[in-house]
């Protein structure tokens, strides 16, 4: 068990963690968690973050380390969910007002714009986590060279449909929000409608594919 | 009715907020000071989760466009009907055309107006409350401005003396106490705190900053250091979480919190004592008390008999009103 761990993050909310790599498989594993966890008695809601999973509880817990040890031997199972997912592929204009941080991404890598676009628009991205904001998708399979550090000075308010990165992570703003990545495109899409069933459009493996309709200078 | 003719910004309609949609990255919202949204409602007879008008700092000024009981509760902020001054936590009724101003805050950060049966909004997925980053729920998803109209839902209220009822509800400072206490529980990145930074968290008056909002509420004092470094990855938070950023002054997330972040947690203000958070004003003196989930269990406990006992306390009043009209309650107005 010590290679998991258990934290209070509120009165009813836990968050599980793992010693594990950032990558599919392991996610896959979250989700299988998540999706069991879902259906016990006092759980409100399992959500899987990037790697981890964390649980609205009914109730203050009274027992952590019995919690702790059905989450660890759920982990330790090994079960993985693979989802077959929907492909939303979204259009992104590149560049200008809606994507103001583009050629210093492309500086920063030491990459030409047209590059950065194409490393960008290459990969179907699949989404890990829901969550930080209504409908906002947290992406996996940014190519590594399009790493960047987050701004030093964040946006107090960038716009929804902004399509930024920082890290090792990309995503597309569901609403207008503080930021502290690289904007570097803005796409067309509604994350969230609270008039649809569900309001979220994309769940955890659900995937995206970025297609370039134009680049501004 | 109600129609506002002067309001601060941020003043929105807000019940207890929003569950079950955590999963989709959409956060409770809700009352900040769950507290006394619920009293208000107590006051009226209305269901606890009914909507209110949440309204953060002062001076506003509202006029009634038709007779109708209402309850305030919040800060102390000198309001007068029609000139009468009102205490902190009042029902009563207002005549057609009586105007509310609420003055300046002495004591607390919110008030809570409340009408018979909430605030006539639509319910959108399961709530009234206002979300203000995705823009709906509340009235129109947005915060409220001059010309603007409330509606009771219901028309009828409890029996109500003529001159109103006030009840005491407990302080926000224990009493002979100059900060605020909050009760919190060790979060995940606690023990990766150097042993100073733990000490200073835990022992420390940290100061309530300028930069507040219903997100969240940024604290000034010692700067907190980790042991340890590295980035976390993204994972879930809720309201109450204490978080440092690089700069090393906590940040408390409040009820339009986001559902993930990424920066290293200290503690988790106990759910309890959010409604302190909520009415703590920039300058305000804040503690952190450690607790653990046993104490926290017993907190809730508390809390709700209080409002129990507030419930029957007003039945008991509201009978013998019924009893014996005016005369009976005169004492307690």
């Amino acid at each position: 068990m010590s290679d998991t761990r258990l934290s209070i993050i509120g009165s009813r909310a836990v968050l599980f963690e793992a010693n594990c790599p950032f990558d599919l498989d392991h996610q896959q594993r979250f989700w299988a968690m998540a999706t069991e966890a879902a259906t016990w008695t006092g759980v409100r809601e399992a959500v899987p973050g990037m790697t981890n999973l964390t649980l609205l509880l009914d109730q203050v817990p009274t027992d952590l380390n019995r919690l702790w040890q059905a989450l660890a031997a759920l982990w330790h199972s090994g079960r993985r969910q693979e989802i077959d997912g929907q492909l939303l592929l979204v259009d992104v204009t590149f560049g200008g007002a809606g994507g103001p941080h583009l050629a210093e991404v492309a500086a920063m890598t030491d990459l030409s714009i047209d590059k950065v676009i194409n490393l960008h628009t290459a990969p179907e991205y699949t989404v890990y986590a829901v969550g930080s904001h209504a409908g906002y998708c947290y992406l996996g399979g940014l190519d590594p060279r399009l790493q960047t550090p987050r701004r030093k000075v964040p946006l107090t308010r960038l716009p929804g449909g902004s399509l930024s990165l920082a890290g090792l992570q990309t995503g597309v703003s569901a609403s207008a929000g503080p930021s502290g990545w690289n904007t570097i495109g803005k796409a067309d899409v509604v994350f969230f409608d609270p008039g649809r069933q569900p309001a979220a459009l994309l769940k955890p493996g659900d995937r995206i594919r970025f297609r370039p309709v134009e680049v501004l200078a | 009715m109600i129609e506002i003719l002067a309001i601060p910004p941020l003043a929105t309609v807000q019940d207890l907020g929003r569950e079950g949609y955590w999963s989709q990255g959409l956060g409770r919202a809700g009352a900040m000071d769950r507290r006394a949204l619920a009293i208000s409602n107590l006051l009226l007879g209305n269901a606890p989760n009914a909507p209110a008008l949440e309204i953060p700092l002062t001076p506003a000024r509202l006029r009634f466009t038709k007779r109708t009981a209402f309850a305030l509760v919040g800060a102390a902020c000198c309001a007068r009907l029609s000139g009468r001054p009102l205490p902190a936590v009042w029902v009563g009724f207002a005549e057609e055309d009586a105007l509310l101003e609420l003055g300046s805050m002495t004591t607390g950060a919110l008030v809570y107006l409340a009408l018979p049966g909430g605030m006539d909004v639509p319910k959108v997925l399961g709530s009234h409350s206002t979300q203000l980053r995705e823009a709906f729920g509340g009235y129109d998803g947005r915060v409220l401005a001059p010309g603007d109209i409330l509606c009771g839902a219901r028309r009828d209220a409890l029996a109500l003396p003529a001159a109103g009822l006030s009840i005491v509800i407990p302080p926000l400072r224990e009493i002979g106490e100059t900060a605020i206490q909050l009760r919190a529980l060790p979060s995940a990145e606690e023990p990766g705190f150097t042993e100073a930074s733990r000490t200073e968290f835990w022992s420390s008056e940290w100061e309530v900053s300028r930069e507040v909002n219903r997100m969240g509420y940024r604290l000034s004092g010692p700067t907190l250091e980790r042991a340890t470094t590295g980035e976390l990855r993204s994972h879930g938070i809720v309201p109450g979480i204490v978080q440092v950023p690089g700069g090393g002054q906590p940040i408390i997330q409040l009820a339009d919190s986001a559902t993930m972040g990424g920066y290293p947690k200290i503690a988790a203000v106990i759910e309890a004592d959010l409604w302190r958070v909520a009415q703590a004003r920039p300058g305000d003196r804040l503690r952190f008390v450690r607790v653990d989930l046993a104490q926290a269990a017993e907190a809730e406990r508390k809390a709700d008999n209080e409002i129990d006992n507030l419930r029957t306390a007003l039945r008991h009043a509201s009978e013998l009103h019924e009893k014996w009209g005016d005369h009976a309650v005169a004492h307690r107005s």
